[in-house]
């Protein structure tokens, strides 16, 4: 790898100056993901600044019953935590199907969002690439991508994003906290955080230059919501998904409140099924129903050559984790409260 | 001959690896680790063009970097001598016969500087059309001379078309294995030291045999044998692809000799699919008739497979339909088609395990065809003598392997394959063989006046428990206790000996070792009082015995069990247990014997459900070349394992009366895992790995 200078930060500020001051920079946090890019050439920064001595490790519980995780927390640490395991086991279970033990002690929450795509034409520098290099051309579309996207890929780019964390934050309304030494503090909500790929498949989220993740900010659930994350991979375990689903669910007599439904593997980012959301609420979640809301999302779906399975497995995921929710869900199919 | 049954020996006994304490805390040194004073560090720089040649090579961006000693490309790298193996003349001219191909190789400081040297070096190409995708009817196909060990490339007995025509029951299929890669946990490394001054060159190297890689290093930097010193003390894994000498050992050496440094070279991951070989793919037709009792009549197996430019690798799948069922008419076929790609190699078990999966994979259709047990159909198969040669087979124990292991399994339980939810689970049986091969081996043992022995025999212990196994034959030949004998082994100054390969070695080594210690004790026997200080040796040489033709067709037996779950919502295929019985002569050390069988059955598992490798047809690579992308088994994938084996006395082997067992356990694995997903679902595929998007296109087609 090239020769790269490292700047260890202690306080946010100190990271953004030193982002300012070091043309070339780019932010670390456990690296599990950067430094084999940089191993392989793909990235090439000039300066690492680390980020894991930022003051950005705690939790936080907050006044709404929401929670506020640190951006430098682990993905093992975040995944059992007891608010989280209780609360958001959607988010648990995400976590947990992801990478190794080993990776998740290392990875950080920030990092995780921040994970490139595994696409092997972008991990491989002897091959074209828009993502990596705009203009290039896209070795994907016409080679090897029974892993790639089906839904809002773009002539450009069909690659997805790998991150489990990232589907099941798009599920909770979760929001991203941004900070940057210029303009302060910003949220953007977790689903519209990463991009999909347009002309622009270079950029995989909606980060500006020198803007750190500081935090991710969990909302509260309302009472009786019921969630859960489902993953297909090649092997049981360290594989990146095929297709994923988590999925929230909240239902009063019987009928959905509340469901946020989002898939992994499909597309450049985290993609939330507003359509089929939209045909739910309301609605009983019937096994036809779950259907039919589930087909209607994917009729978006644009499958290519070697990867129209993913539509299948996709529905086939959903129709299973919405059925199940829909059966362990509070005010599901025995109606509570409504008997004189 | 072996020790009696009721003295006290150390064969057969659980003895724990010798080494394995250095190596769970670190002390044992592997290739990589050993760093002599002044060391550099070398990082090749791979072709990225699929044929051509290179126009022109620029190192200026490359050695202006501090730290960088040099670049040596096929302009100016010194001239290597000849070897047999075409894959190790690099950097000897401008052709590039794949991608992947060695153009240039950086030298610097440290392993970083090296990185990033060879990164900066700029390659122009000019670049030919390329082919690198087969194909049953690749114009380009042929019939080689013979397939990989030797083995004749076509045989025919009888007329097997016209029995097939005959034939009341008739199955006719094609499967596919698709190419594998061995990627043993230690990449292949190598550090080398040339001492201009003693004329010497010592390498310290990740291979299966050292005495291979001096004989080639030998024979490319024109030295003799006795100038060059390897050692290959502990070695994380080969699976066959450090069986021969790769080309990181020969750059290695090139380079300490020409800089005058120690150059250290550990290949990274990626690049192992395209330079340390790689089971080719294999195109498998299989007809069989039968008679509607079962009765076989017609055997036709037809592999076509790849292989490279440079090199002619014949994948030998055919070859255990030769010896496996009593059918009169047989035709078993081998043909190739040299395309640009990296060429192909060993890879555990070759033949076997591809051979294997197709064969299996039939005798159950064949089965489901009949009506009859898949077990049944190969008891009524049975043949007296191997189908091929005739010859009486030396032992085998087919069916009492496939007996016991539906004893144990409850095969007999599990007929009716069952739905739990969303799961389907069924149940699948196969059988495997392994040849039983061995080698000439010298070797030494020294009484040492302290009352220990030390035996010496330049082996290989690749993670298999060889070394341990020796002393276990050594400490029954010399009656002593095993804690008395040390062995070393893995250094070219040691005894010659052969490689570890082919699950030869504790045959062809311990019969050295059996030799030389039996000598000793003769020599003991006849030595009255003290030891002198010098101690008492006896040395061995098998080359007559061990190359005695046997008039016997001698073979290593097992049968396979896998029970299955199919998601039928995800497509994912899991094996909720595997049993596997193996026939396998006596068995050495039930310890490491258990190792090495239920290693090679997570390998099965691999090759079953999750080990895909694409050759890209555009870019002429194998896309997933990482550990993430090509996915070995993780501990996930794989349940309870149970290997056992029958107690097989056979006279016809070696004097410790063992086959090999580094290999069998992988053969049949996966027509076992691929016939119980058959079981659980109905539905057959006939192309592995089995997973989800081949799972779920199969379910759907099958209806809901």
């Amino acid at each position: 790898m090239e020769p790269f200078a490292y700047v260890r930060a202690t306080s946010i500020q100190e990271a953004t100056e030193a982002y300012a001051s070091h043309p070339g920079a780019r932010y670390i946090g456990g690296g599990t993901n950067l430094v084999d890019l940089m191993k392989h050439g793909v990235e090439t920064p000039a300066t690492l600044i680390d980020l894991t001595r930022l003051p950005l490790h705690d939790f936080q519980e907050l006044p709404t019953g929401g929670l506020r995780v640190g951006a430098c927390v682990s993905n093992t640490d975040l995944a059992v935590h007891p608010l989280v395991r209780t609360r958001y086991p959607v988010l648990s279970q995400a976590l947990l199907a992801g990478a190794s033990g080993q990776l998740r002690n290392v990875a950080t929450v920030g990092g995780n969002l921040l994970q490139r795509t595994r696409c092997p034409y972008f991990q491989d520098v002897s091959k074209p690439c828009n993502k990596r290099q705009p203009g290039a051309g896209c070795a994907a579309r016409d080679g090897l991508h029974r892993d790639h996207a089906v839904l809002g890929h773009s002539a450009h780019c069909i690659a997805t994003h790998p991150s489990d964390m990232a589907v099941a934050l798009a599920a909770l309304d979760a929001e991203i906290e941004l900070h940057d030494g210029e303009h302060g503090t910003r949220r953007v909500a977790a689903a519209d955080f990463h991009r999909l790929p347009g002309d622009h498949p270079d950029q995989d989220t909606v980060i500006r230059p020198g803007e750190i993740v500081t935090a991710v900010l969990l909302p509260p659930l309302a009472p009786g919501a019921v969630s859960l994350y489902r993953k297909a991979r090649d092997r049981a375990s360290y594989a990146f998904a095929l297709a994923s689903v988590a999925a929230v669910l909240r239902l009063d007599d019987r009928r959905v409140r509340h469901v946020a439904l989002a898939f992994g593997g499909l597309a450049h980012r985290p993609w939330r099924a507003a359509t089929a959301e939209e045909h739910l609420t309301g609605a009983v979640p019937t096994d036809d129903a779950v259907g039919e809301a589930v087909d209607a999302e994917l009729a978006a779906a644009r499958p290519l050559r070697d990867n129209a399975f993913k539509v299948d497995l996709a529905r086939n995921l959903a129709r299973d984790v919405l059925a199940t929710l829909a059966r362990s869900a509070p005010g599901g199919a025995a109606p509570t409260g409504r008997r004189p | 001959m072996p020790t009696p049954p009721d003295g006290p020996s150390a064969l057969g006994s659980p003895a724990r690896r010798s080494e394995g304490h250095a190596k769970v805390t670190g002390a044992a040194r592997y290739a990589a680790e050993h760093t002599p004073p002044d060391c550099a560090y070398a990082w090749p720089v791979p072709a990225t063009i699929v044929r051509g040649r290179v126009t022109s090579v620029d190192i200026a961006a490359a050695t202006a970097a501090p730290g960088v000693i040099g670049v040596l490309t096929p302009y100016d790298a010194p001239r290597l001598g000849t070897a047999d193996d075409p894959t190790l003349h690099l950097l000897q001219d401008l052709s590039v016969p794949h991608r992947g191909w060695y153009v240039a190789l950086a030298v610097a400081d440290t392993p970083e500087g090296a990185r990033a040297a060879a990164a900066r070096v700029r390659v122009t190409y000019e670049t030919d059309p390329h082919d690198v995708t087969l194909s049953a009817d690749h114009p380009g196909v042929y019939t080689p001379a013979e397939a990989n060990g030797g083995h004749p490339a076509h045989r025919r007995q009888g007329d097997p078309d016209a029995a097939f025509a005959a034939a009341p029951v008739r199955i006719d299929r094609a499967y596919a294995v698709p190419p594998l890669h061995n990627h043993p946990m230690e990449p292949h490394s190598a550090t080398a030291a040339w001492d201009a001054e003693r004329h010497h060159l010592t390498v310290h190297d990740s291979s299966q045999g050292a005495g291979a890689v001096r004989a080639a290093l030998a024979a490319l930097l024109n030295l003799a044998e006795e100038d060059i010193t390897v050692v290959s003390e502990h070695v994380g894994g080969g699976f066959g692809s450090k069986g021969t000498p790769r080309p990181h050992v020969v750059l290695a050496a090139m380079a300490s000799r020409h800089y005058g440094r120690p150059v250290k070279l550990a290949l990274p991951r990626a690049h192992l699919p395209a330079t340390v070989g790689h089971r080719a793919p294999t195109l498998h037709r299989i007809r069989l008739g039968a008679r509607t009792d079962g009765t076989l009549t017609s055997l036709t197996h037809e592999v076509t497979t790849h292989t490279s430019r440079v090199r002619e690798f014949v994948e030998q799948a055919a070859v255990p339909a030769r010896i496996m069922y009593a059918v009169p008419d047989m035709r078993t076929t081998h043909r190739v088609v040299a395309l640009d790609v990296p060429t192909p190699s060993w890879m555990r078990a070759p033949g076997e395990a591809p051979g294997m999966y197709a064969l299996e994979s039939a005798m159950d259709e064949l089965a489901d065809a009949l009506g009859v047990d898949p077990i049944e159909l190969r008891i009524r198969n049975e043949p007296r003598t191997e189908p091929d040669s005739g010859h009486p087979f030396s032992s085998r124990h087919l069916v009492e392997c496939l007996r016991e292991g539906a004893e144990r399994f409850g095969w007999a339980r599990c007929r009716e394959p069952r739905r739990d939810g969303p799961y389907l689970i069924g149940s699948g049986v196969a059988a495997a063989t392994y040849p039983v091969l061995v080698m000439p081996s010298t070797a030494r043992a020294h009484a040492r006046s302290d009352g220990r022995y030390l035996v010496e025999v330049n082996a290989t212990d690749i993670g298999t428990g060889a070394r341990t196994v020796l002393a276990q034959v050594a400490a029954d030949a010399l009656r002593v206790p095993l804690d008395r004998v040390t062995v070393a082994i893995g250094h070219t100054g040691l005894p010659a000996a052969p490689l570890a390969g082919g699950s030869s070695g504790t045959a062809s080594w311990g019969w050295a070792v059996h030799d030389a210690c039996t000598a000793l004790t003769a020599r003991l026997e006849r030595h009255h009082g003290a030891l002198p200080p010098g101690g008492l040796t006896a040395s061995a040489d098998t080359t007559q015995s061990a190359k005695q033709k046997s008039p016997y067709s001698r073979h290593a037996f097992g049968a396979h069990f896998a029970e299955v779950r199919v998601d039928t919502i995800t497509g994912e295929v899991r094996v909720r247990r595997m049993l596997g019985v193996f026939a396998a002569g006596r068995i050495l050390n039930p310890l490491t014997a258990r190792s090495q069988f239920t290693g090679g059955m997570v390998m099965g598992i691999g090759m079953a459900l999750t080990e895909h490798s694409t050759m890209d047809p555009q870019f002429g690579d194998f896309t997933e070349s990482d550990l993430a992308a090509y996915h070995v088994p993780a501990h996930a994938d794989v349940p309870a394992i149970e290997a056992h084996w029958i107690d097989e006395h056979d006279k016809h082997l070696n004097p410790m009366g063992s086959k090999g067992i580094g290999e069998i356990g992988i053969v049949g694995t996966a027509a076992a895992v691929a016939n119980a997903f058959h079981h659980a679902t109905g539905c057959r595929l006939r192309e592995l790995p089995l997973t989800p998007d081949r799972v779920l296109a199969a379910l759907g087609s099958a209806g809901p």
